[in-house]
């Protein structure tokens, strides 16, 4: 499963542009510091490739694999 | 509700496992979004935590740039922050007086490869057992994308603005021919190689060099069309050989091209165990007395 700490979020959509399944969606809304944090629409499409976790430069996504 | 509950805890775990290498009070970094850094910390606390190695035994020394940023303040353990371009001899300091420490070096291209070359390429001459993690951005990011020694030819920065003329540092090679135990090139896309080559070069003795082509949206990237982080990966992706491949390539097929893999590895004696060594076999002949007769004073 897929949590996503959105106030560590700086919106750079690396997680959206390279989810090998297209799991993130950008979000309409802002976080505190006026940044679109990404929103897991697919998330049962989720595999726990942990990708999004190395890729994210803010520590935002944490992916726990059952 | 309670489902959520236990999801929360579960994620709050987890982090924790991962924030304990980390000083979570300076978080969100301050690097710009997008930037590469960021990747290349997430990858060193994965590696780190992989190897339950206990950040008191890593010492991380760093120079001045953005990359430098990286092991201090963000990553909790011991940390040196030196002047311009001299992360190596402060951290062969570190190393001879503590060998039992893992002495790790975390700077950029301008730090490591321009102000302070030459201690580069001799301390892979002596083969040194430090581990120099080069995030190399082709330029100098934190100062406003002034030429650095690693900016390609024909690029325009804002000391060159009317293109670059000066051949690139291959850098990567030029350490290997110095004489290092462990080399290997990535990039930050290529997350996974690199956390691998990152645990093996945090175990192998010797002067173990990782370059890691790292994305500067900033600086570089409005330069070059690579606006954003996204866009810069994406040209990682596309323009990335395995060093296997290359091998079976043309110079002019591997042109623009950047070539990852594992350079080198070697078995070589190392720099702080021969000095050792040589202390002990001459107090020995000096003072007539064996090393476990040694007092401190």
């Amino acid at each position: 499963m897929i949590e996503i700490d959105e106030e560590l979020c700086k919106g750079c959509g690396i997680c959206v542009d390279f989810c090998p399944l297209k799991v993130f969606e950008t979000s309409d809304k802002i976080n505190s510091r006026g940044y679109y944090p990404p929103l897991p629409v697919k998330e049962k499409d989720c595999v726990g490739c942990r990708l999004c976790e190395l890729l994210c430069p803010e520590f935002s996504i944490i992916i726990i694999n059952e | 509700m309670a489902e959520d509950a236990d999801r929360k805890e579960v994620a709050e775990k987890r982090r924790h496992r991962l924030f304990k290498y980390l000083r979570k009070e300076v978080l969100p970094t301050a690097f710009c979004p997008g930037c590469g850094c960021g990747i290349v910390l997430n990858c060193y606390a994965h590696a780190v935590d992989e190897l339950q190695l206990d950040p008191n035994d890593i010492v991380a020394v760093t120079g001045i740039g953005c990359s430098s940023w990286i092991p201090s303040p963000y990553f909790l353990g011991d940390t040196l922050h030196t002047t311009h371009g001299r992360p190596i001899p402060f951290a062969t300091g570190v190393k001879v007086m503590q060998p039992d420490k893992t002495v790790v070096v975390i700077a950029g291209d301008g730090d490591l490869i321009g102000i302070g070359g030459n201690h580069l390429i001799h301390a892979a001459r002596r083969n040194i057992d430090i581990k120099v993690f080069l995030v190399n951005n082709l330029i100098y990011g934190m100062t406003g994308g002034q030429l650095a020694p690693t900016t390609p030819l024909g690029i325009s920065t804002t000391t060159s603005p009317h293109g670059n003329v000066e051949h690139p540092f291959e850098i990567a090679e030029l350490v290997a021919a110095a004489g290092a135990s462990y080399v290997a090139r990535w990039t930050t896309y290529h997350v996974f190689p690199l956390m691998e080559s990152m645990q093996k070069a945090l175990t192998k003795k010797g002067f173990c060099f990782l370059e890691i082509r790292s994305q500067c949206p900033i600086s570089y990237g409005r330069r070059v069309g690579q606006r954003t982080g996204s866009e810069a990966l994406q040209e990682y992706k596309e323009s990335s050989v395995r060093i296997e491949d290359a091998a079976e390539m043309s110079p002019e097929e591997l042109e623009g091209k950047i070539i990852i893999g594992k350079l080198i590895e070697r078995e070589k004696e190392e720099f702080t165990g021969n000095l050792r060594k040589l202390n002990v076999e001459l107090r020995t002949k000096k003072t007539g007395r064996s090393p476990e007769e040694w007092s401190l004073s």
